[in-house]
C-alpha cells in the first residue's frame, strides 16, 4: 500500500470505522445499538463505493439499506421486544468456537487473496456513468433484473402471508 | 414523441388498384383519446366512484359514450370523405434490438371495431345501470365493465402486435372479473376460471407466434410485417404457416372455436350486460379481428392454414348450432348461438371472404347484444333463466316482445333486416370458394338457426306464464338501449348491399387498399347477389320459424304438453332433431360405448386375465425359491448386520445432531475452509 | 490503491459478521450481522469489477457488471430482511421468544 497517496489515507480511515462499527454490531448487549452501528458500517460500505467509483451504488446502498432496511430492523426489535441491554442472553455463552471459525475463515479469505493478487493495482477509479449501469441493467442483464423482480413481488406476497394474523386465531 | 404516419408503403401500383387516401387530420391524430379515456375513467371509478352520485356509473358511461361519438366521427369522415389511414405512435422504449411502441392505428377496419364496441358499450352499460340496480359490488362492477371495454378499444387500435397482446390480455383479465362477479356461488367462480384458463392456453399460441413474427420480421409493428408480406419476403415465407397456425390457435380461444369453445357456454355467469357485452362487440370478436387484422398474411403464405381456420369455423358452426336447440337456460341458447354466428365469421376468413366475415362481425354485434339484453330484461322480470318458467310474456312486456323478435329475425337471417344480408355473403363466399360441403352445412346451420331462435321466442313470450310472481315491463333505461340496438339490427345490413352499396367493404379495406390493391390479398368480395344461394338461405331461414313455429306455438300451458304435442309427432324424420341429447346418446355415445367396451371386457377376461394368471403362477414358484434359500439365509443376515452397525454409528452420531442451527453453521463454515485449504494444497 | 486492500477488507468484515451469525442467539442480531456478511460481498463485487475494468482483459463496461450484481446483491437483501422479520415475528409470535437455540426442533 502506497502511503503517498491520500486516497489510501481516506480508505484506512474508513476501514477502521467499519472493522470497529461491525465489531460493535456483532458483541453490543444492546440490540438498538447494534443496529445504529450496521447504520456505521454501511455508511462507510458507500465511502467505499464512492472511493471505487460507483456512485449509484452508494447512494442505494444509503437509501435502500441505512435508509429503509435498518428501519425495518428497529421495527422488528422493537416488535419481537428483544432485551434492550444488560440481560447477557443475547449471546451464546460459549464463544470460542465461533471465533475459531470466524478467524479461520478470514485467514483462508484474506491469505488466498493477498496471495493471488499480490500489489495488483485496482486502477484509476473512474466513476462509472449511471447512464451506463441503467444501460447494462435494460440490455445484458434485463432477464435477471426480471427475476429479481419476481423474486421481490414473491417476498412481498411471502411477507404479508407470514406476518399477517390468521382472520380464526 | 408523436408523429403521424400516413402510410405510403408500397409505390407500385399494382392494376391501377392501390389509391390514396386522407390522412384524417386532427381526428386521427387525437384517436389515442379513445384508448386512453376508459382507462383514465377506470382509475378515477377505482379511486373514488364509491364518492360520486351514482357510485362510479356516470363515469363509466361517459367513457364509452366518448368512445361511440368518437368512432362514429372517424366513421362518418371516413365514409364521406375518402376513407383514412392514419398511424401514429408513441415509442415507449427499447428492449435489445426491438422498439416498443404505443401506436393507434385508424383505418376502416379499426373505425369500425371503435363504432361497434363504443355503440354496443354505450347501450349495455346504460343498462347495466337499470340491471344491476341494488347489485352489490356496484363500483367494482362498473370499474371492470370500463377496463373490459377499454382493453377491447386498446386490442383493435393496436398498431404493433405487443400492444395488441396487452390488450388481449387485458380482455382477458377483465372477463374473469366480470364472469365471476357473483363470487360467492362456487359454480361462478369456477365458470370464470374456466373462462381464463382456456383462454391463457389459447394465448400461450398466440405470444410464441408474435415471438416468432417480431424475430423473423425485427419489429412488432403489424403494417410492416404485412409489408413483408406483400414483398413476398422469403424469410417470413419459411415460417408464416407457423406464425398463422399459432396465431389461429390464440384466436380459437378468445372467439372460442372448436375445441376450445367450452369456457363461452360457461361464461352466462357474469351478469347479463356483460354477456351481451362479451358476447356481441368484445373478447370474442378478439379472435376474428385478430385473423382480419393480420389476413394478408394467412391469406399469401399460409393458405393451409386459411383451410384449417375454415374446417375449425364449420365444425364450430355446426356443433353450437345443434347444441343450441336443447338448452332450456335461455342465456344459453344466446351463448351456443353466438359460437354458432363465431362459426361463421371464422369459415367466412377461411374461405378467404375477409369483407363477408368481418360484416358478419359488425351485424352480429348489434343484433345479439340486442337479443342478450332482451332475454336480461325478461330474467330480471321473470327471476330465472329457465324458459320452462316463462311463457306469455309478451303481453307483459311488449317492448321486450317487440324488439326480441327483431333481433331473432335479423339472427335468423329474414329480409331485410341486418342477419339477412351478412349470412348471405357469407354463403355467397362458400359458393364463391368451391366449398360445396361448407355450404350446405352453412345453409342446414341457417336453417337451425331460425329454428332454434323461434324456439326461444316462441317458449318465452307465447303461451301461458309459467313462473313465480308477475312479471312486469322493465324500466326505460333498460329498453331504450334495447330499442337503438334494435334500430341497427334493422339497417345495418344496408351498408353493405353487394353491386348497389359498398360502403362497408370500403371501410375495412381501406388499408390494404392502400397498401396494395385490395382484391389480390383479401380474397373475392361479392359484387352482386348470388340470387340462387339467397334464395335458399332465405328458404332455411324461413324454414325453420315454421317448424318453431310448428313445434312450439301450439299454445300449451306447460312446457310437458309441449312436449307431448310433439311426440305424437308431425315430421317424424325432425322428431329425433328435438331429442338432440337422445340422438346423441343413441346415435354417437352408446354404439362407440357398447362395442368398445364389449371388446375391452373380452380382452379383459380372457386374454389379460389369462397373461396375468400365467405370469403370477411362475412369480410364486420363484418367489418361493427365493424366500427359502435367498432372502431368509442371506440377505436377512446381511440386513441385520448392517442394520446394527448403522444403529450403532447412529447412536454416536447422533449427539452431533443437536438441533441448534448454529453448531450446524459453525460446521459449515469449517468445512468450507477446510476445502479451500485443502484445494490450495493440491494447487501449490 | 491495491486491489487486496480491499479483498482484505471484505474478507475481515466476513468474518466478523461469519462471527456474529455464529455467537448470536436473538434472531433479529442474526439477521443484522447477516447484513454485515453482504455489504462485505458488495464491496468485493464492486472491487473486482473496478479492477477487472482496468485490467483491459474484459470487454468495456466489466465495472458496471460489478455494480449491477452488487444492486441485485442489495435488492435480494431487501427482500431477505423482509422475509426474515416476517418469519421472525412469527416464530415470536407462536413461541414468545427469538431465541434460535430454543429452536430445536430440528434435532434426532
Amino acid at each position: 500500500m502506497d502511503l503517498g497517496d491520500i486516497r489510501n489515507w481516506v480508505f484506512i480511515v474508513i476501514a477502521v470505522v467499519m472493522l470497529a462499527g461491525s465489531i460493535v454490531v456483532v458483541t453490543t448487549r444492546n440490540v438498538v445499538h447494534a443496529a445504529l452501528m450496521l447504520v456505521a458500517t454501511l455508511g462507510g460500505a458507500a465511502a467505499i463505493f464512492i472511493l471505487l467509483g460507483a456512485e449509484f451504488v452508494a447512494a442505494t446502498v444509503v437509501l435502500v439499506y441505512i435508509g429503509a432496511v435498518v428501519v425495518l430492523f428497529l421495527f422488528g426489535v422493537m416488535i419481537t421486544r428483544a432485551p434492550l441491554g444488560g440481560q447477557g442472553a443475547l449471546d451464546h455463552s460459549r464463544k470460542w468456537p465461533a471465533a475459531l471459525t470466524a478467524i479461520a475463515t478470514f485467514a483462508v479469505l484474506a491469505g488466498s487473496t493477498v496471495a493471488f493478487f499480490g500489489d495488483a493495482e485496482i486502477g484509476s477509479g473512474d466513476p462509472v456513468l449511471t447512464s451506463e449501469i441503467g444501460s447494462s441493467i435494460f440490455n445484458r442483464f434485463v432477464i435477471p433484473f426480471e427475476v429479481v423482480s419476481f423474486v421481490l413481488l414473491a417476498a412481498l406476497i411471502g411477507g404479508i402471508v407470514l406476518a399477517r394474523r390468521d382472520p380464526e386465531a | 414523441m408523436v408523429n403521424g404516419i400516413s402510410l405510403m408503403l408500397a409505390e407500385s401500383n399494382v392494376e391501377g388498384l392501390a389509391r390514396d387516401f386522407g390522412d384524417g387530420g386532427l381526428l386521427a391524430e387525437g384517436a389515442w383519446l379513445i384508448v386512453v379515456v376508459p382507462f383514465v375513467a377506470t382509475l378515477a371509478i377505482t379511486l373514488f366512484g364509491k364518492r360520486l352520485p351514482w357510485k362510479g356509473a356516470e363515469l363509466a358511461v361517459g367513457a364509452v359514450v366518448f368512445a361511440l361519438v368518437y368512432g362514429g366521427a372517424l366513421l362518418l369522415t371516413s365514409w364521406f370523405g375518402d376513407g383514412i389511414v392514419h398511424e401514429g405512435s408513441v415509442k415507449i422504449g427499447e428492449f435489445g434490438g426491438f422498439e416498443v411502441e404505443w401506436g393507434w392505428v385508424v383505418d376502416g377496419l379499426s373505425s369500425m371495431m371503435f363504432f361497434v364496441v363504443g355503440l354496443v358499450s354505450t347501450a349495455c352499460f346504460v343498462y347495466a345501470v337499470g340491471y344491476m340496480k341494488g347489485e352489490v359490488r356496484w363500483t367494482a362492477f362498473f370499474a371492470s365493465f370500463t377496463l373490459f371495454a377499454g382493453a377491447m378499444l386498446m386490442l383493435v387500435s393496436a398498431a404493433n402486435l405487443i400492444q395488441l397482446l396487452i390488450g388481449w390480455e387485458l380482455v382477458g383479465v377483465s372477463s374473469y372479473l366480470l364472469i365471476g362477479h357473483y363470487w360467492e356461488e362456487k359454480e361462478n367462480s369456477s365458470a370464470a376460471i374456466k373462462a381464463f384458463i382456456v383462454n391463457k392456453i389459447a394465448d400461450v399460441g398466440l405470444v410464441i407466434g408474435i415471438i416468432i413474427a417480431a424475430i423473423t420480421v425485427g419489429t412488432f409493428s403489424i403494417s410492416e410485417i404485412i409489408q413483408r408480406v406483400v414483398e413476398s419476403d422469403s424469410e417470413l415465407d419459411d415460417v408464416a404457416a407457423i406464425i398463422a397456425l399459432l396465431l389461429f390457435v390464440g384466436a380459437m380461444g378468445k372467439s372460442a372455436q372448436f375445441p376450445l369453445h367450452v369456457w363461452l357456454p360457461d361464461a352466462m355467469a357474469g351478469p347479463t350486460p356483460v354477456s351481451a357485452l362479451m358476447h356481441a362487440a368484445t373478447m370474442v370478436t378478439a379472435g376474428v379481428y385478430l385473423v382480419a387484422r393480420m389476413f394478408p398474411l394467412f391469406h399469401e403464405m399460409a393458405p393451409g392454414v386459411l383451410d384449417l381456420v375454415l374446417i375449425i369455423g364449420t365444425i364450430t358452426l355446426v356443433i353450437a348450432g345443434l347444441l343450441a336447440i336443447v338448452q332450456d337456460d335461455i342465456k344459453r341458447v344466446l351463448a351456443y348461438s353466438t359460437l354458432s354466428q363465431l362459426g361463421y365469421m371464422t369459415a367466412a376468413l377461411g374461405a378467404g371472404a375477409y369483407t363477408a366475415g368481418l360484416f358478419h362481425l359488425f351485424t352480429h354485434a348489434f343484433f345479439k347484444s340486442l337479443l342478450f339484453l332482451g332475454a336480461g330484461s325478461v330474467i330480471h322480470a321473470v327471476h330465472s333463466n329457465n324458459m320452462s318458467d316463462m311463457g306469455g310474456l309478451r303481453k307483459y312486456m311488449p317492448r321486450t316482445f317487440w324488439t326480441f323478435i327483431i333481433g331473432s329475425l335479423a339472427l335468423a337471417g329474414i329480409a331485410p333486416l341486418a342477419g339477412f344480408f351478412s349470412k348471405d355473403e357469407i354463403l355467397a363466399s362458400f359458393n364463391e370458394a368451391n366449398q360445396p360441403i361448407v355450404l350446405l352445412l352453412g345453409l342446414v346451420t341457417a336453417f337451425i338457426t331460425a329454428l332454434y331462435m323461434a324456439r326461444a321466442v316462441f317458449l318465452t313470450f307465447f303461451g301461458e306464464y309459467k313462473g313465480q310472481g308477475s312479471p312486469h315491463e322493465s324500466p326505460a333505461i333498460m329498453t331504450v338501449p334495447m330499442m337503438v340496438l334494435a334500430g341497427f339490427a334493422v339497417v345495418a345490413g344496408l351498408f353493405n348491399v353487394p353491386g348497389q352499396i359498398g360502403a362497408f367493404n370500403e371501410w375495412v379495406s381501406t388499408r390494404f387498399v392502400e397498401t396494395v390493391g385490395a382484391s389480390e390479398f383479401l380474397g373475392e368480395h361479392a359484387t352482386s347477389f348470388d340470387v340462387p344461394v339467397l334464395l335458399l338461405g332465405l328458404l332455411a331461414g324461413l324454414a325453420g320459424i315454421y317448424l318453431g313455429y310448428r313445434l312450439y306455438y301450439p299454445d300449451a300451458a306447460t312446457q310437458k304438453e309441449r312436449d307431448r304435442l310433439y311426440v305424437r309427432g308431425l315430421w317424424p324424420v325432425l322428431e329425433n332433431k328435438y331429442y338432440i341429447d337422445d340422438l346423441y346418446m343413441e346415435g354417437v355415445v352408446n354404439p362407440i360405448k357398447g362395442p368398445i367396451a364389449r371388446f375391452i371386457d373380452w380382452t379383459n377376461s380372457y386374454i389379460i386375465d389369462y397373461v396375468v394368471n400365467l405370469v403370477g403362477m411362475f412369480t410364486r414358484v420363484v418367489g418361493k425359491v427365493v424366500y427359502g434359500v435367498l432372502d431368509q439365509r442371506g440377505i436377512d443376515l446381511a440386513i441385520n448386520e448392517v442394520s446394527a452397525g448403522a444403529g450403532f454409528l447412529g447412536g454416536k452420531l447422533r449427539y452431533i445432531q443437536t438441533g441448534k442451527i448454529q453448531q450446524y453453521a459453525t460446521w459449515l463454515f469449517l468445512g468450507a475452509v477446510a476445502l479451500v485449504i485443502g484445494f490450495w494444497i493440491k494447487v501449490t | 490503491m491495491t486491489l487486496s486492500q480491499f479483498l482484505v477488507l471484505s474478507a475481515g468484515l466476513f468474518s466478523i459478521g461469519v462471527y456474529g451469525v455464529l455467537i448470536r442467539r436473538n434472531a433479529v442480531l442474526i439477521l443484522l450481522s447477516v447484513e454485515v456478511m453482504l455489504a462485505a460481498v458488495n464491496i468485493n463485487l464492486v472491487a473486482f469489477g473496478q479492477y477487472l475494468e482496468n485490467t483491459g482483459r474484459f470487454a468495456e463496461g466489466t465495472a458496471a457488471s460489478g455494480q449491477v450484481f452488487a444492486l441485485f446483491v442489495i435488492t435480494v437483501a431487501a427482500a431477505e430482511v423482509g422475509i426474515g422479520l416476517a418469519i421472525v415475528l412469527l416464530i415470536f409470535r407462536n413461541r414468545s421468544s427469538v431465541n434460535v437455540d430454543e429452536l430445536d426442533a430440528l434435532k434426532w
